[in-house]
């Protein structure tokens, strides 16, 4: 493919000054015909897709997953989704799909003013697209609706959790809620794991409060050891207060009473709350929105991605690339934004429309 | 049919020697064993036939078709259906027959009997600690032999296996869920314990054994070691406890160093920690136990898991009068 | 880019006059811009196989590392940490590094287009960028090395790879990109072969190495990408504490187990169909005589690739999946050694009434055999419930996996290294000296790994740092294996080495090979071939004869 004179850089569809009068100038050199390139081309796009399909199909496997296993999670993490704007932007994002294919179609006709409108339309609807969803992630954000260690649920504005909340408090560990006594059932159990990041200053770990054992479990739960304490317990500052306050702020007194008795479990991350709302929160709720945000941020990424792409099409249609003759990238970037919009349209009633 | 099998293929070694150990695998020491053993067997001995005729063809073939002056490759068909048929069927048929036997010694380890006598099983980076039904807990697996026991299995923190070779149990310990394993030991004797899933520094040392008692022995184990505390001086139990609860797979008593502080000296002295210094007291050793990352080490790092909810007050104290008489 | 002596109007693109004698593929154009900017598969699968050997040899010294501790039972050069960090890098090297990239992206991107008779793969731009991913893939691994190793095995099981504090992150980082390295070769390959064959290539033309590659692809495509966001919510866990895999946040760690063998399961079957498609190749050649059965070996690749999907959870038979579960896996596990056994057969007959030729490279395709069969007969131990209660976690399973895929895989690849290795560079090695190095490896080898498998059904668990005293003599025994084997493989390395720049020059087909690589000279020009070959059953050795005068097999009756 390369003569001594040249080097072997150059992209097989440019930089070659000689008349091969019959084959457009985007024939790649390897390829004997251009339908034999578009139609490679053409194969290969859906092969990425077929990757892309699997990507999300494992992040769908764990929703199935933690949705048979804790329906009542889900039950209650999705009332936060307001589906005005899931459906928005599931509408949006069609649109987007329409646009894009008219682009495409646009682009097999030679009508590149059309295509560049096109184009245009539909990176407008991406935007509005990405845009409904930073609103929907600050709100969020912003309820401390969030995932694992940052679930930290302030459901009336300005008040905080009532109870169970999620102590940012340096790396306490914790056992096994319950002592296992012999009729024990093999479901799962509450909490455990003391995991712990020792490299890092900052905590990641479960550190359901120790402070919660401060006051009412050293009574209630020798009653039922295993349960973890209703968490109405007004644990006041049981957020702010880290595990680390303990000992040091008692030292110098006996600081047996601070620490509950050696045989009592303490309580786990999540413990179950009532709350306002009408469905009560359940134990692990943050289960809800890791898989929330893990699956819609994936997408969003790659509704970026998306745009990207869709940018480098504009400037290659400005440029005079793409004819009737050669369409090619524009009828695979349009492949991709269909996949795209297509994996929005299974997220949208899997997380918005649980009833 | 395991049974038969098991006549049909045991280890000619294995015959001799029905319960002790075989060349290639531990003693049979528990109902189970021979079970499986019987299948691994009939299992060898196909892959041994197999074997020798792929070797055997092999070296006929190189040695009498090998390239000579005068000798050129023959024609021959390029295809046999009935040939891969053959070959095909035989071998499917073959494992079939081990996956059925392979299921059900797979279902029988896995239903334990209704009247088996119950022991919880805890692991942790990284020891076990086993609890009797009396409450009492020990590091070391004791059972009496002939009868069936239910382990029920759970983790302190991350993924690891409770692993008796002699008994060919094998299950993985996962935290935040319940597992189940049981076994019914034939002979009386120790046997070794082991942890299989790798769970980091201290995975090859998490280790401790598995006694068996004779008929009558065990509960009279049981009795003499649950009261400890009270039959004996307090910095005995304490040393008791030192070993049995798992504090001396990391923390030394001869002042050598290792994951964790060595317990030589330590109380009384004034303890380096992160956020400053402080005497080792009391209440310094009960919190360390209770909340470990609370307050850590300087040169250490944060692994210790806590014992709240596992270990007792009066534990503790006696604990602590053993770490008084270390100097 | 033609050559200037190609006369242009008329002529089809592909016909192409002669180019000048000596100028091939390497010497074509020079510096090193014109390498790493290369489009040509064939400098890229040259880069390819440099880049993975270094990794193997990175890989295999850790390995050394890990043998060498294992002398006592105690401590010995190390601590318990490194050691640790030791066979997880040894392990995730080996894996991801060396053995699922190898021979696709080596020998396949080399070969793969002109066994075809096609000029180059179809998308070469994607090739360069899989190669360079695969740099930065092996960047990162470096970079997680310097920053504090990794120790949690190179299955990252969690929650010890949630909260570890070892550099997991950049290792993970390095996987998902050498994961899509991995998926773009493997897409690049199947659009080659479905659209670039050239008329007459029917599909049941095709060699069986290209099978074999074809099935290759399929799984790199459809299974990698659940390996991506396998590492990539280990990554994000990890970062962010999301809380997928950790029951402390409610996670489940089993889960995390599903989805990484999800992948990991048709990895190794990524690993060792191509190499089942080398020793197609080199036993048909050494034995000069139809490949037998190539239907059934066509479609065997294709079955295990398939079924190489279902049976995941044989990794997990303590791991606390249901039993019902375990059985499915457990049923199909047996039925996917069915479609390997027919290749043993198959490749046997072969040799029946052949010719056979034992140059180095049919030494190796031999090795294969004898070695692939004992690994694939003690996975039928492990596929069997109940015994694979006893036998998992122990070296039995190490023993297993290393004679498959490294008794497997690496020694057709070796085998693949001596045969095309005069096609590659034009130079023969010395033959006298390879098979020192062959009877090297092979004794080292058995010596390394049989001792495992009874070390590991008598009870010794692995990833071990210390061990019972009474496996000592096992692993000294293995140790002093692993040490034979280390020398054949540097004595390989250096007479391979050496015949760059002494060895004789190659003819077109020294071995007497049907397939179309065996038509262009050796090293190949650039645009692969002079005049287009004309397609015909690639294992019809009727086609070829020895040529004693140039010293070199020929096909008869080609104008040119």
């Amino acid at each position: 493919m390369t003569t001594a004179e040249t080097a072997a850089a150059p992209p097989a569809a440019s930089a070659h000054g000689h008349a091969h009068g019959e084959h457009s100038p985007h024939l790649a050199h390897h390829f004997d015909t251009p339908e034999q390139q578009f139609d490679s081309g053409k194969l290969g796009m859906w092969l990425f897709l077929a990757t892309e399909v699997l990507l999300f199909g494992g992040l769908f496997c764990a929703y199935t997953v933690y949705r048979a296993m804790h329906p009542e999670i889900f039950h209650w993490g999705h009332q936060f989704l307001d589906v005005k704007l899931g459906g928005t932007n599931t509408i949006v994002l069609i649109c987007s799909s329409l646009t894009m294919a008219w682009a495409v179609r646009c682009a097999q006709l030679g009508q590149t003013r059309n295509v560049i409108i096109g184009l245009v339309l539909t990176l407008m609807c991406a935007c509005g697209f990405m845009g409904i969803k930073y609103v929907e992630y600050s709100h969020k954000i912003h309820m401390g609706l969030m995932w694992g260690t940052n679930f930290d649920p302030h459901l009336e504005h300005g008040a905080h959790s009532q109870g169970g909340a999620v102590a940012h408090a340096p790396a306490a560990a914790h056992p096994l809620e319950a002592t296992p006594p012999a009729e024990v059932s093999t479901t799962k159990l509450p909490t455990s794991n003391p995991v712990t990041h020792p490299a890092k200053g900052e905590t990641t770990v479960a550190a359901a409060a120790p402070a919660t054992l401060v006051n009412e479990p050293a009574t209630s739960a020798t009653a039922k050891p295993g349960q973890p304490p209703h968490a109405e317990t007004p644990v006041a500052g049981a957020k702010a207060a880290s595990g680390a306050v303990v000992p040091a702020t008692t030292a110098a007194t006996d600081s047996r009473t601070t620490l509950a008795d050696a045989g009592v479990a303490p309580v786990g991350l999540a413990p179950p709350g009532a709350q306002a709302h009408e469905v009560p929160r359940p134990k692990n709720a943050q289960i809800f929105f890791g898989i929330y945000f893990a699956m819609t941020g994936l997408h969003g990424f790659h509704v970026l991605a998306g745009m990207i792409a869709i940018t480098w099409l504009l400037i290659r249609t400005k440029r005079g690339d793409f004819s009737p003759e050669y369409f090619t990238p524009v009828d695979l970037v349009g492949l991709y934004w269909h996949i795209v919009d297509l994996i929005w349209i299974f997220l949208f009633p899997l997380l918005y429309l649980i009833d | 049919m395991i049974a038969l099998l098991g006549k049909l293929f045991s280890h000619p070694l294995g015959q001799f020697a029905a319960k002790g150990k075989t060349f290639l695998l531990p003693a049979e020491k528990s109902t189970l064993a021979p079970g499986i053993d019987a299948l691994f067997y009939f299992c060898y001995w196909i892959s041994i036939f197999f074997f020798l005729l792929i070797l055997g063809l092999l070296v006929g073939f190189l040695v009498k078709y090998r390239r000579r002056p005068g000798h050129e490759a023959q024609e021959t068909i390029h295809h046999s259906t009935p040939l891969e048929l053959v070959w095909s069927v035989i071998p499917l048929i073959l494992m079939i027959a081990i996956f059925v036997m392979g299921f059900r010694g797979f279902l029988d380890l896995h239903t334990p009997p209704d009247n088996c006598y119950e022991i919880q099983a805890n692991g942790q980076k990284w020891s076990w600690t086993f609890t009797y039904p009396n409450g009492y807990s020990d590091s070391e697996l004791h059972a009496p032999v002939d009868v069936p026991v239910k382990l029920t299995l759970s983790s302190q923190d991350v993924i690891h296996s409770l692993y008796v070779p002699d008994f060919r149990i094998k299950r993985d310990v996962v935290p935040g869920r319940y597992t189940i394993a049981w076994f019914q030991a034939t002979e009386s004797g120790e046997s070794p314990l082991y942890c299989a899933e790798y769970c980091g520094t201290g995975h090859s040392e998490m280790n401790t054994k598995v006694v068996i008692h004779e008929p009558g022995e065990f509960e009279k184990w049981l009795e003499k070691a649950s009261d400890f505390i009270k039959t004996m001086p307090p910095e005995e139990a304490g040393k008791l406890v030192y070993q049995k609860r798992g504090c001396a797979q990391c923390h030394s008593i001869d002042g050598s160093p290792g994951i964790a502080p060595t317990f030589k000296g330590l109380f009384g002295k004034q303890e380096h920690l992160q956020s400053g210094t402080r005497t080792v007291d009391e209440n310094y050793v009960r919190e360390s136990i209770l909340q470990p990352t609370a307050e850590v080490v300087v040169g250490f790092d944060p692994v210790m898991p806590t014992f709240q909810g596992r270990i007792k007050d009066p534990e503790i104290e006696v604990l602590i009068s053993y770490l008084k008489t270390l100097k | 880019m033609t050559s200037p002596h190609a006369a242009v109007g008329t002529k089809p693109v592909r016909e192409i006059g002669a180019p000048p004698a000596e100028l091939n593929y390497l010497n074509v154009t020079h510096g090193i811009r014109s390498w790493l900017l290369t489009l040509d598969h064939k400098r890229i699968g040259v880069m390819y196989l440099v880049s993975t050997l270094s990794a193997f040899l990175l890989g295999g010294i850790f390995a050394l590392l890990v043998r060498t501790e294992h002398l006592t039972a105690g401590k010995t050069i190390m601590g318990a940490d490194f050691y640790n960090q030791s066979f997880t890098l040894h392990g995730a090297i080996m894996v991801f590094l060396f053995i699922i990239p190898s021979i696709p992206a080596a020998f396949g991107n080399f070969v793969l287009p002109i066994m075809l008779g096609a000029k180059d793969v179809a998308f070469p731009r994607l090739n360069l960028m899989s190669y360079y991913l695969w740099v930065t893939g092996a960047l990162c691994a470096v970079i997680s090395i310097a920053t504090g190793g990794v120790d949690t095995g190179w299955t990252f099981y969690a929650p010890y790879s949630t909260s570890t504090s070892t550099s997991v992150i950049p290792m993970a980082m390095g996987v998902f990109i050498l994961g899509f390295s991995s998926i773009f070769t493997g897409l690049n390959f199947i659009v080659t072969i479905h659209k670039l064959r050239p008329p007459g290539m029917t599909w049941f033309r095709m060699p069986l190495f290209l099978w074999a590659i074809y099935g290759t692809a399929i799984l790199q495509v459809l299974a990698t990408p659940v390996l991506g966001i396998t590492v990539a919510l280990l990554m994000v866990e990890r970062a962010f504490g999301v809380g997928i895999f950790d029951p402390a946040l409610g996670g489940d760690p089993v889960l995390f187990q599903h989805f990484f063998w999800f992948y990991s399961h048709p990895a190794v079957y990524i690993m060792i169909l191509p190499a089942m498609g080398i020793i197609s190749e080199l036993v048909a050649t050494f034995s000069h005589k139809h490949i037998f059965s190539y239907k059934f070996i066509a479609f065997s690749s294709i079955a295990i690739a398939i079924l190489s999907f279902l049976v995941w959870g044989h990794h997990m038979f303590t791991s606390g999946q249901s039993a019902l579960l375990g059985m499915i896996f457990s049923f199909i596990t047996m039925l996917v050694a069915v479609p390997s056994a027919i290749k043993v057969f198959n490749w046997i007959t072969t040799m029946y009434k052949g010719s056979v030729d034992l140059k180095t490279p049919m030494w190796y395709a031999l090795i294969f055999i004898w070695v692939f069969s004992i690994g694939g007969l003690t996975g039928v131990f492990l596929g069997a419930m109940s015994i694979d209660v006893h036998l998992h976690d122990t070296y039995f399973v190490v023993a297993h996996f290393h004679y498959v895929m490294f008794g497997g895989t690496v020694m057709a690849l070796l085998g693949g290294l001596h045969y095309w290795w005069p096609k590659m560079f034009g130079r023969m090695y010395n033959e006298r000296i390879s098979r020192v190095a062959t009877t090297l490896v092979f004794i080292g080898f058995n010596l390394t790994f049989f001792t495992q498998f009874i070390m590991g059904s008598r009870g010794m668990p692995r990833r071990y740092f210390y061990y019972p005293e009474v496996y000592t003599p096992w692993h000294v025994a293995s140790t002093i294996g692993s040490y034979i084997m280390a020398s054949g493989f540097f004595l390989t390395a250096g007479y391979m080495i050496h015949s760059l720049f002494k060895g004789k020059k190659a003819p077109m087909n020294p071995w007497g090979g049907a397939t179309l690589e065996w038509r262009c000279a050796s090293p190949p020009p650039v645009e692969n071939f002079a005049t287009p070959p004309t397609v015909g059953d690639p294992y019809d050795f009727h086609q070829v004869e020895y040529d004693p005068e140039s010293g070199s097999w020929r096909h008869k009756a080609i104008a040119t």
